[in-house]
């Protein structure tokens, strides 16, 4: 959750790094790395192979758990719960979209029309991170009401028809539906779309806009030739950092939905803490990590290791 | 057509509002929502107007202890990864070490990871080293999803930073640690103040990894996690505004005094 304007969001990237010093103390960097690094070794990293030497174990809870090697349970659970993953990837892809759409007029807004309302507009973008998020989501069920006013404008718009043929919401209620819970995922992780963008965004040049203006390109132009791919770093993090969170969320499908919605996020919840599976539960965990991984992996390979913190 | 020109325009502007708009109703409708009477258990629907829960913010069993709670485990957390986080950052920028790579990747990938991933994983530590869940595990998980972030907010400030300063202040003979002191942090200040804050607005926010690693402890997101399914009382509310108008008085405030500063600098 990159809040406040000094801390640049961690996907942004940075003018090459200059090579750094060869300081005194040979071994000063690594007892300035030790205790940070021990941490995230001990409780970051060894409890990804703990959860992964679970996903193989078979037992019960009476009786324990033992390492069988049972890759089987990969497979049960990715045969029960293929639905949620699908709905987890559309959901959150969809949240990315339109995060994306939504979020880039605020953050050029912010970057080149919004003079000295700069600050102001930039405290209210991180502002609500301040309020419970849980709060501020449990918001979104009076603003999406059943009979509230959003819905019976949308209702007599007849937007609601369309939206319930596409299977986006059912009747006239968009409370527990899929329209919902997008809804939320958008407003919550937008704010991780717009600060990496207006990072970027802010970088470019002014001057290149003026020439591309004297070079007789429209505005429209402009954009697209100019300031897009500029902003093209921006893009990509604030995606990344959009979409991994709101694959993996279960607080909007669980608050705003209903079980037809519910996200794999849910399903490991609900494994871990309530039916106490571990096995599937840390397969299921695993799985998700996995395709995550894949998709942070692709992206070191395209801009290294050094913009990532 | 001055108005169609005028619309052309202006669309970013008008599109970038309401976006803003979208971000803020809930902070609108949660304020709104503190001066509600509600009728039954949930104050999900608008009925009078009342000051009830401002006048009795506690009046709810629970609700202030578990924000002591929060407030506890934020404090120990971000004290620990500020400290933690800080040490990393110096080490990335100005020193050369093996395994570089490696470090960078550590430090990236606990943003990157699902909290539901790390929150699972981190269960099964726990449960295999049969720790008792509870105040310690969660300040234990802040501590560890915190320090990226504060490594990656001091590491920007301390890039920026020019060398020269410090080579002054050996020049005119300032001891190592004198001019860590009296040179370095000073000037690494403002990123580590943003490093802390994040920290601790992270911490006291986070729901989905304590969910998991709380046992029996009860955090503020908890609380009002468990007042959805029970019932939702005004003074969730309350508190929600409360913390919103204080953190946008803070940021005013510091930046009232960072303007005066510049003005007397000039």
């Amino acid at each position: 959750m990159s809040t406040l304007t000094e801390a640049p969001p961690p996907l942004a990237p940075e003018a090459p790094e200059p090579k750094p010093p060869q300081r005194r103390g040979r071994w000063t960097p690594y007892w300035l790395l030790l205790p940070g690094i021990l941490w995230l070794v001990v409780f970051f990293a060894l409890p990804m192979i703990y959860q992964a030497s679970t996903s193989v174990q078979t037992g019960s809870l009476e009786e324990g758990y033992k390492v069988t090697w049972h890759f089987a349970t990969y497979w049960d659970a990715l045969s029960a719960y293929w639905p949620q993953f699908v709905r987890s990837v559309l959901y959150a892809g969809t949240a990315t979209i339109l995060c994306l759409l939504l979020g880039y007029p605020l953050a050029y807004l912010i970057a080149f029309r919004a003079g000295r309302w700069r600050n102001l507009i930039m405290i209210l973008v991180i502002a609500p991170f301040f309020t419970s998020f849980l709060i501020r989501t449990l918001a979104w069920k009076t603003i999406l009401a059943d009979g509230g006013p959003l819905v019976g404008a949308l209702d007599t718009l007849h937007v609601l028809d369309v939206t319930d043929w596409l299977g986006w919401t059912a009747g006239d209620r968009v409370l527990a539906t899929p329209l919902a819970v997008v809804c939320g995922l958008t407003y919550n992780f937008l704010p991780f779309m717009i600060l990496p963008l207006y990072t970027s965004l802010e970088r470019i040049d002014g001057r290149l806009h003026e020439a591309a203006g004297d070079l007789y390109a429209r505005p429209w132009t402009t954009f697209r030739k100019v300031t897009f791919p500029l902003s093209m770093p921006g893009v990509v993090s604030g995606t990344l950092l959009t979409f991994i969170p709101a694959a993996g969320d279960y607080v909007n499908a669980d608050l705003l939905g209903s079980t037809d919605t519910r996200m794999v996020g849910n399903v490991i919840q609900t494994q871990f803490l309530r039916v106490l599976d571990y096995p599937t539960a840390a397969a299921l965990s695993f799985i998700l990590m996995a395709a995550i991984l894949l998709m942070v992996t692709l992206y070191i390979r395209r801009s290294g290791t050094e913009d990532l913190v | 057509m001055p108005f169609v020109n005028w619309l052309k325009r202006n669309l970013v502007v008008i599109a970038g509002l309401l976006t803003l708009g979208y971000l803020l109703l809930p902070n609108v409708i949660v304020t709104v929502f503190s001066f509600n009477k509600p009728k039954g258990r949930f104050n999900y629907q608008w009925q009078q107007f009342s000051l009830d829960a401002w006048k009795d913010p506690c009046g709810v069993s629970d609700l202030c202890g578990s924000l002591s709670v929060s407030l506890q485990i934020a404090v120990w957390a971000t004290l620990g990864a500020t400290l933690l986080g800080t040490l990393i950052a110096f080490a990335l920028v100005r020193y050369r070490f093996r395994a570089r790579g490696a470090v960078n990747s550590l430090i990236f990938l606990p943003m990157a990871m699902p909290e539901v991933v790390m929150a699972a994983s981190l269960l099964t530590l726990f449960l295999n080293m049969g720790a008792q869940l509870g105040f310690w595990t969660i300040l234990i998980a802040h501590i560890m999803f915190c320090l990226s972030f504060v490594v990656t907010a001091v590491k920007a400030r301390v890039m920026s930073m020019d060398p020269k300063l410090e080579e002054a202040a050996r020049d005119l003979y300032a001891g190592p640690f004198q001019t860590f002191v009296r040179v370095t942090l000073p000037i690494a200040a403002p990123g580590i103040a943003a490093g802390a804050l994040l920290a601790f607005a992270l911490s006291f926010d986070d729901f989905i990894i304590t969910n998991f690693n709380a046992g029996s402890t009860v955090t503020f997101p908890m609380f009002v996690w468990g007042s959805a399914q029970r019932g939702t009382p005004v003074q969730i509310n309350v508190i929600g505004t409360t913390m919103f108008v204080v953190a946008v008085l803070l940021v005013l405030a510091s930046m009232a005094v960072g303007n005066r500063r510049n003005r007397q600098k000039a």
